[in-house]
């Protein structure tokens, strides 16, 4: 358990001329989530592509289970368990939860060249692993539009689990749901690592980071600065640390400067 | 298919699904993209028992006339309403019918073909336009609407100058001398069950001719088409990983490409879906008339997709079913024939047909909702 479940060494990125992402390093064992945080156009979804196989790093490695890896497509990054969720979450709201659950990936039956979408096991296999989360799908032949931002989130977190990730990559799980929303998300993810999985929770929103996370990446213009474990560093530090924390001291002291002069 | 579903969900989770029980029938089938549709025509039947019940409309040979009409109409709007569940047009329609006339027709009657080779011939050339406007779709990442639109006059263009270049008219006929004993033909142009409508008027049961021979001779090749085209086309939607796919690339492009669903392939092939049925469409009218017309299908694109939006298909694609797409096609063809049998001018056939999409599209956007917000 000591050992790395995945690593991602000095990984840099270029566009042309633009530096994207430059030496970033991180590593994750099983069970653990890493929050990686950073204001707008800090490299997140950058970072994310390269994850997921959608971007090759330009120079880094990736290490999975100890072993040198290369994503030569999204597939590849699937293939080797990391399942990324991304912010649009990849479903369809017209369409029932089972379908969504397992779009692209029907289960078949029946005889070869007549094989047919097995939808009573999709259907139960649906039901059961939202049954897991504790959402009650009361028919999974319902469309997803019906259910909430939160419960959309779980379906799309527990679909990739279904389909064999050992690395969850959420982007962003949290910015569009409201508080109650947002802590089903996070207890949910909790569970998932508990249950072994390694989660890397892309986010800017460091109230929603920092009770579930154990250690945190920050990124600012494509460069980490550096991971913490929870223990060493408190809210606010992370927070300073991830705006630029001068820019947050300048603001405070222009809004003093504004008061004063109004009184 | 939710019916059965639901069946299974209460039975899996029995003891805890207190709240499926209050989600009425009624609720469920108001869910339904065809239950607009089939609504229509009910109403429409009941408009025109009421109105035209004794003038020979609901006779053998009445009903076979507007089955025949839906039956043409409904082979095209079933592609098309899959083609929009799929997220694509296609206007092209029209205009691939007139192409696929002249391409059986010239051959069999200018080059010499074999009937069937010609009828070969023309199925191979839809599948070249269906892949053509297809791939043009899928790469360019134009809409659909644009690029059919193209192929629309392209199509009819080149129908026309073809054909006065060959031929020098803009009609070929002489085709029905060439269906007899022909391999292929019979498929598209034999009517089915006539030992059935031979015993009926045997019977008097069914009007005869002078001769006593029934009026009706049996059910015509479209219908049977139009039935097996519908449900091929529910059990691909329902049933198969190909029909998940169809809805998923409609309904949401990106994320259907993020969970692995090849989007491209699935639009490259309804697009051969609507060219292909366009071909039965023009072979069995074809056949039918024993000519070819450079004009044949005009604005039946048009009619097709008016037929798949009253049958419940979105025009954002995503949501349809070709049962609704079917009952669309029928309320059409029962009401361009019926209206004949009335005494309402059928001038009034065109007003009807739009009025119908109105409130098909305002019923469906109700529904759309319904189903997408209901929480």
């Amino acid at each position: 358990m000591l050992e790395n479940l995945i690593e991602f060494n000095n990984i840099s990125k270029f566009f042309g001329k633009v530096i994207a992402l430059k030496d970033v390093t991180m590593k994750l064992k099983k069970g653990e989530i890493m929050c990686l945080l950073g204001d707008n156009g800090a490299g997140k979804s950058t970072l994310i592509k390269t994850l997921a196989g959608v971007h090759k790093p330009d120079e880094g490695e990736i290490v999975i289970e100890g072993k040198k890896t290369v994503f030569d497509s999204p597939k590849d990054a699937l293939d080797m368990g990391i399942g990324t969720v991304y912010q649009d979450l990849a479903l369809v709201p017209l369409m029932s939860v089972t379908r969504n659950f397992f779009m692209g990936r029907e289960p078949l039956k029946g005889l070869p060249f007549f094989k047919t979408f097995d939808i009573e096991k999709a259907n139960q296999i649906a039901a059961e692993k939202m049954g897991q989360i504790g959402i009650d799908v009361r028919d999974p032949s319902q469309a997803v539009g019906t259910m909430s931002g939160g419960e959309r989130q779980c379906l799309a977190i527990s679909r990739a689990i279904y389909f064999g990730a050992k690395v969850l990559v959420l982007d962003e799980p949290t910015s569009a749901l409201g508080v109650h929303q947002a802590s089903m998300v996070l207890k949910y993810v909790v569970k998932a690592a508990s249950q072994g999985l390694a989660v890397i929770l892309i986010t800017h929103n460091v109230h929603h980071a920092y009770p579930v996370g154990n250690s945190f990446t920050v990124l600012n213009r494509g460069k980490s600065l550096g991971t913490f474990n929870k223990k060493d560093i408190s809210r606010e530090e992370l927070l300073g640390m991830m705006a630029g924390g001068e820019e947050l001291d300048k603001l405070e002291v222009e809004l003093e400067e504004m008061n004063r002069i109004n009184n | 298919m939710s019916d059965k579903s639901k069946s299974i969900a209460s039975k899996k989770t029995s003891g805890q699904d207190e709240r499926l029980k209050e989600v009425s029938k009624l609720r469920l089938l108001l869910n339904r993209p065809e239950l607009g549709a089939v609504g229509g025509a009910i109403l429409v039947f009941i408009f025109f028992g009421i109105v035209a019940g004794d003038t020979g409309m609901f006779s053998a040979y009445g009903t076979l006339n507007f089955l025949d009409v839906s039956a043409n109409l409904g082979i095209i709007a079933i592609a098309a309403a899959m083609l929009m569940i799929g997220g694509e047009f296609d206007l092209s329609i029209g205009s691939m019918i007139g192409f696929a006339g002249i391409c059986i027709a010239i051959p069999a009657i200018y080059w010499g073909w074999p009937l069937w080779v010609s009828i070969i011939f023309a199925f191979a050339m839809a599948v070249l336009v269906g892949y053509f406007n297809g791939i043009l779709v899928v790469r360019t990442g134009l809409p659909s609407f644009i690029v059919t639109l193209a192929m629309l006059f392209i199509l009819r263009g080149a129908t026309l100058a073809i054909t006065r270049l060959i031929t020098g008219r803009t009609q070929v006929p002489g085709l029905r001398v060439l269906i007899e004993n022909d391999p292929i033909a019979w498929m598209f142009a034999t009517d089915t069950f006539k030992w059935l409508f031979t015993w009926l008027g045997s019977m008097n049961l069914i009007a005869l001719r002078t001769d006593g021979t029934p009026l009706a001779t049996g059910i015509p090749p479209s219908v049977i088409w139009f039935i097996a085209a519908t449900l091929f086309a529910t059990w691909i939607l329902m049933k198969t990983r190909y029909g998940n796919w169809i809805f998923a690339s409609g309904g949401d492009k990106n994320g259907a490409t993020n969970v692995g669903v090849p989007v491209g392939r699935v639009k490259i092939s309804l697009f051969i879906g609507t060219a292909v049925a366009a071909t039965i469409f023009a072979t069995i009218q074809v056949l039918d008339a024993g000519s070819a017309d450079t004009m044949r299908g005009n604005l039946k694109e048009l009619e097709a997709i008016a037929a798949a939006v009253v049958g419940g298909c979105l025009l954002t694609g995503g949501y349809g079913s070709a049962i609704g797409a079917a009952f669309g096609a029928l309320i059409f063809g029962t009401v361009s024939m019926g209206i004949f049998y009335t005494d309402v001018d059928t001038d009034w056939f065109k007003v009807f047909l739009g009025a119908m999409m109105l409130i098909a599209v305002v019923f469906n956007n109700y529904i759309r909702k319904r189903v997408t917000e209901s929480k």
